[in-house]
């Protein structure tokens, strides 16, 4: 019962932190409302005993990454945004792309194979994460580390390019 | 509602306990202003704050009073949600972090609820630690942004460029105590830390067998200097090129939630360094005849300075003086007497000795304060980068080597 109040709670406060995203005018509250969507996300993994995943999560994404995006907004100084006139194929098809996105992901998690239920974790579950990544998993794991570092040195080819 | 009702004791006991925490973390925070002047004024040859009360000991409670009693402004232009937000964000954080502090191993016994002394007990205590640390960011760069003032802003700039700096290097200096540890429970931590070798030297990390962690606690205590913002790494503030930095338009109150917050984030700085490098709780005495004896430590020190108390305040200048002294002392004698009784004497050894590392690293950090010049702004990050980011690698590495050829 706790848990499920707790789950309504933290899932509305992701909804709504994501809508405000997309409403507010300036680029600053744009972020912020993004960093309350990774908190709470942070909060749900919780619920589900993922201790160390939630940590990381507030670590990697509301605190390394928006913290670059706020400071990005902040240098640029960036101010409030003109409202467009948004467009046409985003009027008509948006609403009807985007039921079709969820009844899309209905179907998909009530088809799944193994139904989706919440497992018991062990109690050294940060250990068993750590034995997935760097034993069995190992290589797609560094493989991707290598991917994001091409992609740093590729930013930093493309900002010096000018000189 | 089952499940509340069956965690309601917990949680009423967590609520005694948070309660008791904050009390005590409070008033530590507005004696350490009064430590850190009295130590920087002794340092530069002055005698401090004396005028409130005898040594100057009632100057927080004024100081915290004359914080409320000034007006609060907001400056036209600011963000006033954002505004209102960032102090409440950096002192609400920075509070927060306290709460996976273990204190001592004792068990002790509220409404009948056996409970350890430490608010939340989390397995991953360390890694929710630096997420708190690595949101508290947000606080200072909100701050600066929000104030409409470019000095405000180049300070919240900076700061936050330099806390997301070093907080890559204060995270893996950390690294060689978690791969000796095998573990990111505080508690854990610690206790892995007990023993000795030759019989007199602790197992502490800071002397680890496998791989003393010096290295780890000099990258550790550097980077932790520069992510609270104290000098030499103050350059958040440098009041000779910015004013004040991100807090120049905050007043009253408000900015006392700033105050607050940097030595709140002093503090656990401090308890993590005790924890992870000092063997946290854990006694530099090898069990023996000797321990027996330093067990009672905690008694003698409070009757000592109990009694010198009393000496001294029966020949103070004022009238106030030669009233207060006295009675805090017998009130310190009392409490020494308190602490030999057969069943807090065991509980207390933990706390005791917990609190007197960190009281001697917060020594350490306001000698530094008042010791060492500021860096320009590119040494800054040059030290992060390119000095204490190598050196805590270098160290994970060595560590590492270190741990398996000890298996």
């Amino acid at each position: 019962m706790t848990q499920l109040a707790l789950f309504l709670v933290l899932a509305a406060i992701a909804v709504a932190a994501a809508v405000s995203l997309i409403l507010q005018r300036h680029p600053i509250h744009s972020a912020l409302s993004l960093v309350v969507v990774m908190v709470a996300l942070a909060g749900l993994y919780l619920l589900l005993d993922a201790e160390f995943v939630a940590a990381v999560q507030i670590i990697v994404y509301a605190g390394a990454i928006m913290v670059l995006f706020v400071f990005v907004i902040m240098l640029l100084n960036a101010g409030t945004e003109e409202r467009t006139n948004l467009s046409r194929a985003a009027h008509y098809a948006g609403i009807p792309l985007a039921a079709l996105l969820l009844v899309g992901l209905a179907y998909t998690v009530t088809r799944a194979a193994t139904p989706i239920v919440a497992q018991p974790t062990p109690k050294d579950a940060t250990r068993q994460l750590s034995m997935l990544l760097f034993r069995d998993l190992a290589f797609p794991f560094e493989l991707t580390s290598v991917l994001i570092l091409i992609a740093m040195v590729g930013a930093l080819v493309l900002a010096k390019r000018d000189e | 509602m089952n499940g509340l009702f069956a965690q309601y004791p917990i949680l009423l006991v967590s609520l005694v306990k948070i309660a008791v925490l904050l009390f005590i973390l409070l008033t530590a925070l507005a004696y350490i202003v009064w430590f850190e002047r009295k130590v920087a004024a002794h340092i530069q040859s002055r005698v401090g704050p004396y005028r409130v009360g005898p040594h100057g000991l009632l100057q927080p409670a004024a100081d915290g009073l004359k914080f409320l009693m000034k007006e609060d402004m907001t400056p036209a232009g600011a963000d006033r949600f954002v505004y209102s937000l960032a102090p409440i964000l950096a002192m609400t954080l920075a509070l927060t972090t306290i709460a996976m502090i273990p204190f001592g191993p004792a068990t002790i016994t509220i409404f009948g609820q056996p409970t350890q002394l430490v608010v939340a007990n989390v397995n991953v205590g360390l890694l929710v630690i630096f997420a708190i640390t690595a949101i508290s960011v947000y606080g200072v760069a909100l701050a600066g942004w929000s104030s409409n003032n470019k000095y405000s802003l180049l300070g919240g700039l900076r700061s936050s460029a330099q806390m997301v700096s070093y907080e890559l290097s204060l995270t893996m200096s950390v690294v060689g105590v978690l791969l000796l540890a095998g573990t990111f429970n505080l508690s854990e931590i610690i206790q892995a830390q007990s023993g000795f070798s030759w019989h007199f030297l602790p197992h502490w990390n800071l002397f680890n067998p496998t791989l003393p962690q010096v290295l780890g606690f000099f990258c550790y205590f550097m980077a932790a200097i520069a992510e609270t913002n104290r000098l030499p790494f103050d350059l958040a503030e440098a009041e000779s090129e910015l004013v004040a930095g991100y807090h120049t338009e905050y007043s009253s109150f408000r900015f006392a939630m700033f105050f607050m917050a940097e030595y709140a984030a002093m503090i656990t700085v401090a308890c993590l360094a005790t924890i992870l490098f000092f063997g946290g709780w854990l006694s530099p005495f090898p069990l023996g005849p000797l321990s027996y004896w330093t067990r009672y430590l905690p008694t003698a020190l409070f009757a000592a300075g109990g009694i010198a108390l009393v000496l001294h305040g029966l020949r103070y200048r004022t009238a106030l003086g030669r009233v207060t002294l006295p009675v805090v002392g017998l009130a310190l004698c009392a409490l020494g007497a308190a602490c030999a009784r057969p069943g807090i004497i065991d509980v207390i050894q933990g706390p005791f000795w917990f609190l007197a590392k960190v009281f001697v690293i917060l020594f350490v950090y306001v000698w530094v304060r008042w010791t060492l010049p500021r860096f320009r702004y590119d040494q800054l990050m040059g030290i992060g980068w390119k000095l204490l980011l190598p050196l805590t690698l270098f160290n994970v590495v060595i560590t590492s080597f270190a741990v398996v050829a000890r298996k």
